[in-house]
């Protein structure tokens, strides 16, 4: 059995970029694999280029870091040269143009997402081969292909923020269902006018799809119970 | 009509030009391989107390399916505040461990200040990440500064995790099993030794790239312990104490054992790196 635990480090996943009135909503799942095996359970895949920008990403784990790294260095350097917060559709293209011209080294594909004074709350998708698009919603990763339905049916326009952070929750887990390289947690990132603000939300507290059980003869409860019970099939 | 070929200087940095030659080479010919290089198969571990930082390695280092170095030391110094247990290629382990070391003491002078573990991070993970996976050093690197403790895992490739609790190499499966049951947030020294001990030969028995002894380091703020072999479960046995017997029953006059390597006391060894 090959796990094959010397490829390289990817991270399967799940991301996904939300509009709504007022600003945007960042989700993503947790598992980064190195082959079969989980090399990590509890990954964070949205990560901070500034103040009121973030990114999901997706692919290989070592080049979505260091693109990320590379453009929040960038835009640290802008943000001190404008005098101002950094508008999201700089930070995307910064994105975009390492994206591009490096298109023949890199593998990852990402989703900028952010809130400025100028243009409010806003989504760029930035997939594998360095195209720049900005969508009211945008999806990645290898569980996305199972999204494509389900967002074509349940977003809308004009959503609330409660609203679009459940819509982007239930798609997650949606994703984590079906997908085997999406697992662990569900994180999101909820960026507006005020602020950002993080959640998250643990395996157990994610509901429950078709077939899926509730867990039963869970090892915790037979540990946790006073008395030895008989392993029952 | 002969082709031109315009001379240009050879650039710096690594150059990839036979690493497909090979490929293509291994490939072809079944039988002509490569040379083998010593990996060190390995369980190394690394968890996060209530103090600090605890990291565990087994001895074992490898060269194909032979033993080549029953004792040898996985946990690497990078700080005085800060170490690295390495797994993988050990040539590349023990040069991207000390080149880290001394750009970080380069820097210390620069600074004036305790390194941090964030900066170790960052020189490591950089230069993987430049090499593209061809330096195969899987780290686990882990110190206390002054922001607090820090543990973290660097793939090959140039990724990283920051976790509570890590496993590397092929035992790590063994080992991240016993965390996975265990591990449980403030633990305290004493606790954090003993589960660190337990991952540790959880992979020695259980992985056949790992073996021979536990190295533990601990790592608190403003104090390191480096406890080579702080748990030895495979020492050698011989089959007859009584010594060697001779064929055609021949007398034995005087018999004298005496030991072929002798046993040294390991004192604190990391001394040198202190200012």
């Amino acid at each position: 059995m090959d796990l094959g635990l010397n490829e390289e480090h990817s991270m399967g996943t799940t991301i996904i970029g939300v509009t709504y009135n007022g600003g945007v909503v960042l989700g993503a799942d947790s598992r980064t694999s190195t082959g079969m095996y989980v090399a990590n359970r509890a990954s964070d895949k949205i990560t901070q280029l500034t103040d009121n920008v973030y990114v999901c990403r997706s692919g290989s784990a070592a080049d979505s870091q260091i693109v990320s790294d590379y453009v929040r260095y960038f835009l640290h350097q802008h943000t001190i040269q404008l005098g101002q917060p950094a508008t999201v559709k700089v930070a995307a293209n910064l994105v975009r143009l390492l994206a591009y011209n490096n298109k023949n080294m890199l593998q990852t594909g990402l989703i900028v997402g952010g809130w400025d004074k100028y243009e409010g709350g806003k989504i760029y998708g930035i997939p594998l081969g360095g195209t720049i698009i900005e969508q009211p919603f945008a999806i990645g990763g290898s569980g996305s292909s199972y999204l494509y339905g389900f967002f074509d049916q349940a977003w809308k326009e004009g959503m609330t923020q409660e609203e679009a952070e459940q819509l982007v929750v239930k798609a997650v887990s949606l994703a984590i269902a079906r997908d085997g390289a999406s697992g662990g947690v569900v994180r999101t990132v909820t960026i507006d006018a005020e602020g950002v603000k993080r959640k998250f939300y643990p395996g157990d507290e994610l509901p429950l799809w078709h077939e899926e059980l509730q867990p039963q003869n869970s090892l915790l409860d037979i540990l946790n119970a006073s008395s030895p019970e008989p392993m029952n099939i | 009509m002969t082709k031109q070929m315009v001379e240009v200087p050879p650039k710096g940095g690594f150059s990839f030009d036979l690493c497909r030659r090979n490929a293509m080479l291994a490939k072809k010919n079944e039988g002509a391989k490569a040379p083998s290089f010593r990996k060190t198969g390995t369980t190394i571990v690394g968890l996060i107390f209530q103090d600090g930082v605890i990291l565990g390695a087994d001895t074992r280092a490898t060269e194909g399916p032979i033993v080549a170095d029953k004792n040898c030391e996985k946990i690497h110094y990078i700080a005085p505040n800060i170490y690295c247990c390495g797994a993988g290629t050990a040539a590349d382990t023990e040069a991207v461990t000390d080149m880290v070391s001394s750009q970080l003491q380069l820097h210390r002078y620069h600074t004036g200040r305790e390194s941090r573990v964030v900066t170790a991070l960052t020189l490591l993970k950089r230069h993987l990440f430049n090499y593209q996976g061809h330096v195969q050093a899987a780290l686990v690197l882990g110190g206390v500064d002054v922001t607090g403790p820090h543990l973290h895992t660097i793939y090959p490739h140039g990724s990283t995790d920051t976790l509570p609790f890590a496993t590397m190499g092929s035992g790590s499966l063994a080992a991240m099993s016993v965390f996975e049951d265990k591990f449980k947030e403030g633990l305290t020294r004493d606790e954090g030794i003993k589960l660190v001990t337990e991952a540790i030969c959880a992979g020695i028995f259980n992985d056949l790239g790992s073996g021979s002894n536990v190295d533990v380091c601990v790592i608190t703020k403003g104090d390191k312990e480096y406890l080579r072999n702080h748990l030895m479960p495979n020492l050698r046995t011989y089959v007859s104490e009584k010594g060697y017997t001779f064929p055609k029953k021949t007398e034995v006059l005087l018999m004298k054992i005496t030991p072929l390597k002798e046993t040294e006391e390991i004192s604190e060894a990391r001394d040198d790196m202190e200012e």
